[in-house]
């Protein structure tokens, strides 16, 4: 078990490294920043001037090892722009993405556990198409359009507007949500009849266990383990969905700040955007695997 | 062995089925299930419902619990328990007879328990949803397993299912249904996954309890051999019918049948071939060594499957490889297909090392030694025609295709299918069929050595033994020598001439046949033969 635990936590170590490099590589190779940032006729001393301010004209492994010292010390720079260290402004965006980030995800797992629940134990009825034939175009669907028609209908029938930091966190969790709920749905599903069809529950019925204890305590920790895996994946998508999603309902989030960082080319902000989202990533696959131990013994006990 | 007899055939039947008929969903190949079941088993007797898979067996075993699924509906007939006419299918009454008045166990006992939850927990929830006060429900377990003869009953009871022997697994599961000491155990083929000393214990263990408890035992199986160790009586099923029944003595002794017949008949071993004359050995092997490892970086697994190996197989004779699980035969096997680098040792084939060969020279070695495997469904690619499948090695190694494709049909024919059905894909075939077109598959190369790798342990005894008979027919057209893998000694001793004996990856014994099976030197050979089901009985029968 320390093995397991251990060999998770340094490839996640690995995997950050590796993270933090490639980004420092991509920032540099695609374009010289310090000209991106000049105006567009600034003669060449003033792009020799930005580029000396960033630090841009020492040599590239100064460059980097001065960028990875900073990174232990906690200095990660500052935006060109507002001149604040780029944490500070990550962190008043933070509690924004977080909240949309979290009813979405629980809007996902709530949501697509209990309907694909349902369509396991209706199977082939037209219960279960019904529930799957949603699920399929949830996730089809693109989000920006589910949160652009939640905003016209908001406004136009209801004479509400739905966008904006004022505005109730549930639309654009909903908007953020549904695709995911869409998979966790589908997965649920086969996740559970293939559980309910294995061998240990027609065992179970056989010692006349009820069919609702079979259910929620047999076949449910079973089916949960790969939707385990499934919810460490759909984080990546969550993310990614989250930077359409705040832009779309102009919801002051990081992924909003990361959008604008990019246009102005605010590079220290971007590049620590980026490695803020690898780490979260990084880390819940972390806790996806560490949860291993938690519900399959087969991992925990050998 | 033990075998109690029981059965009080003057007391009222215990069990009595009347004219069951269970009926099949439409399209089938036949139209019920099982039709006009009738039998009885009184208070403490053993009945063996014995027939081949599709025969109808297992869905009554169902039926008697009232879990048949809604596919397969009841058409007629009654099922009684004492006095009492079982609710129909699938209705809550059962909740309150199950574990209590009939308990049922199945083939596979470790996937028969939760994999998730700790085994004791899942026994003391038998005892919960049945209404024993918590303060009883460990202690009555731990009782429970120290009665089925479980090692360290506390430990078992803090395992997890996966954590256990499959012998353990089983005796956990016949802890968990003999709980509320219940009059009826319907035991589904509780042994055919362990080997055979395991099933000998458990076989042993069943009868034990029976005698202990006074419970009747419905055991439903396909191998003769179990029943002649445990039955008192015996129906024989068809097709979904029973054929013959009676007593287990009259029926092994006089089976009337000719089903019957044929079925023990092809659970005995056959003579042995004439062996042709010693010549130069065509495989040699010399001080194999083959260990795995596994596992993460950290806790690395090492398993030492071969140890030290050595035999020699002279051209056309068949060399019989047993074991139980885990004894090392199947790598052994990987290692002479040269599928597994060996460690230390040599290998020759006739005469030149091909220990170590590589590129080209291993490519051509691959024609001259094919192999059958155990599993003839997951064997054949679902998605191309047996005439494909057949032609593609001799295809590969340089016949032109027309004429592959013309030999692909002429060894359809010469394994016992038609030349016709060389255009079918695999699903269209039995399991026997299918082992027939692998075996065609591995003599298109015209092999001089056929590896098979538990080939027949995966069909029914009667299919097994036709399957045997072409193994050996095809060996005297094509002259191949064959090293076969089996655990099953029944089957080692039909098919070779000389066997080797393995244990934890070493060699324990080896020599001709007939002097091991009738002067085994080493102790595990005679445990091995001891515990064979029905062996003594058959080789009595075969020898008069």
């Amino acid at each position: 078990m320390t093995g397991y635990i251990l060999s998770r936590v340094l490839r996640a170590i690995i995997t950050l490294l590796i993270t933090v490099s490639l980004v420092f590589i991509f920032i540099r190779f695609s374009g010289d920043p310090a000209a991106a940032l000049a105006p567009p006729d600034a003669p060449q001393e003033v792009i020799d001037q930005y580029a000396r301010a960033m630090g841009l004209d020492q040599p590239l492994w100064q460059q980097y090892t001065s960028y990875i010292g900073g990174l232990f010390r906690g200095e990660f720079g500052y935006s060109i722009h507002t001149g604040r260290p780029v944490e500070a402004l990550f962190l008043d965006r933070l509690p924004y993405t977080l909240h949309l980030g979290l009813t979405a995800l629980s809007i996902a797992l709530v949501l697509g556990i209990a309907l694909g629940a349902i369509a396991a134990i209706n199977r082939g009825r037209l219960l279960d198409r019904a529930v799957m034939g949603f699920s399929v175009f949830a996730f089809a669907m693109p989000n920006f359009l589910f949160g652009l028609c939640l905003i016209l209908i908001g406004a136009l029938v209801f004479q509400v507007f739905l966008a904006g930091a004022s505005a109730n966190v549930l639309f654009p969790a909903l908007t953020l949500g549904l695709a995911a709920m869409g998979s966790f749905a589908r997965f649920a599903r086969s996740s559970l009849l293939e559980t309910i069809n294995a061998p240990f529950m027609r065992a179970a019925e056989a010692r006349g266990i009820p069919f609702a204890r079979r259910l929620i305590l047999h076949a449910a920790p079973n089916a949960a383990i790969p939707l385990v895996t499934l919810v460490g994946l759909s984080l990546g998508a969550l993310i990614a969905g989250s930077v359409v999603t705040e832009q779309v309902f102009a919801w002051p989030g990081v992924g909003q700040l990361l959008v604008r960082s990019v246009a102005t080319r605010d590079i220290a902000t971007v590049q620590f955007l980026v490695l803020a989202v690898a780490f979260t990533m990084i880390m819940a696959n972390l806790i996806v695997d560490l949860l291993y131990l938690v519900i399959d013994p087969r991992i925990r006990v050998k | 062995m033990t075998k109690t007899p029981g059965g009080d055939a003057s007391a009222p039947p215990l069990l009595s089925v009347n004219g069951l008929g269970i009926g099949l969903p439409p399209g089938g190949d036949r139209a019920e299930a099982v039709t006009d079941i009738s039998f009885q088993i009184h208070p403490g007797e053993t009945l063996c419902l014995v027939g081949e898979s599709g025969s109808g067996k297992s869905v009554i075993g169902q039926a008697i619990l009232g879990m048949l699924p809604r596919a397969l509906p009841v058409t007629g007939g009654s099922i009684r328990l004492q006095d009492k006419v079982l609710p129909s299918q699938r209705d809550a009454a059962y909740q309150a007879l199950r574990s209590v008045r009939m308990a049922m166990i199945f083939q596979d006992a470790g996937a028969s328990l939760n994999p998730v939850k700790r085994v004791g927990r899942q026994l003391e929830e038998i005892l919960k949803v049945h209404g024993v006060p918590a303060a009883e429900r460990r202690d009555r377990v731990l009782d429970m397993f120290e009665a089925v003869r479980l090692p360290d009953p506390a430990r078992i009871f803090a395992a997890y299912p996966h954590q256990l022997s499959g012998g353990q697994a089983q005796r956990v599961v016949i802890a968990g249904a003999l709980l509320l000491k219940p009059a009826l155990l319907v035991a589904d083929e509780p042994t055919t996954a362990l080997d055979v000393t395991t099933q000998a214990e458990i076989l042993d263990l069943i009868a034990a309890l029976k005698a202990d408890t006074g419970a009747s035992v419905l055991f439903i199986t396909h191998d003769f051999g179990v029943v002649a160790e445990i039955a008192d009586r015996v129906a024989v099923m068809k097709d979904g019918r029973i054929v013959e029944a009676g007593r287990a003595g009259d029926v092994l002794d006089r089976p009337q049948h000719p089903y019957t017949q044929r079925l023990i008949a092809a659970s005995r071993p056959t003579g042995a071939k004439p062996s042709r004359a010693e010549e130069a050995p065509i495989l040699e092997a010399d001080g194999l060594h083959l260990t795995y490892r596994s596992g993460p970086i950290f806790n690395r697994r090492v398993t030492q499957a071969v140890r030290d190996v050595s035999l020699s197989l002279a051209p056309g004779r068949t060399l019989a490889v047993v074991g139980e699980s885990g004894s090392g035969k199947s790598s052994l096997a990987r290692c002479l297909l040269r599928l597994e680098e060996v460690e230390r040792g040599t290998i020759r084939f006739k005469g030149a090392d091909i220990t170590h060969l590589a590129g080209r020279d291993l490519q051509r070695l691959r024609k001259s030694v094919q192999v059958v495997l155990q599993d003839p469904y997951s064997a054949l690619n679902p998605r191309q025609t047996i005439r494909s499948a057949i032609a593609e090695g001799p295809i590969i190694h340089g016949m032109p295709v027309a004429e592959a494709r013309r030999k692909a049909e002429d060894l359809l024919e010469l394994t016992g299918l038609t030349a016709q059905s060389a255009d079918r894909y695999p699903h269209e075939f039995s399991g026997g069929q299918r082992q027939r077109i692998c075996i065609a598959r591995a003599l298109a190369l015209e092999p001089e050595l056929l590896i098979a790798d538990e080939a027949v342990s995966a069909l029914d005894v009667s299919i097994q033994a036709q399957i045997l008979d072409l193994f050996r027919d095809m060996q005297a057209r094509f002259g191949f020598a064959m090293v076969f893998i089996t655990h099953d000694l029944r089957v080692a001793r039909a098919i070779s001439d000389d066997i080797l004996v393995m244990q934890q990856g070493r060699v324990v014994e080896s020599g001709a046949t007939g002097q091991v099976f009738d002067r085994p030197a080493h102790a595990y050979t005679r445990a091995l033969l001891a515990a064979a089901p029905g062996l003594g009985l058959a080789m009595e029968e075969g020898a008069a």
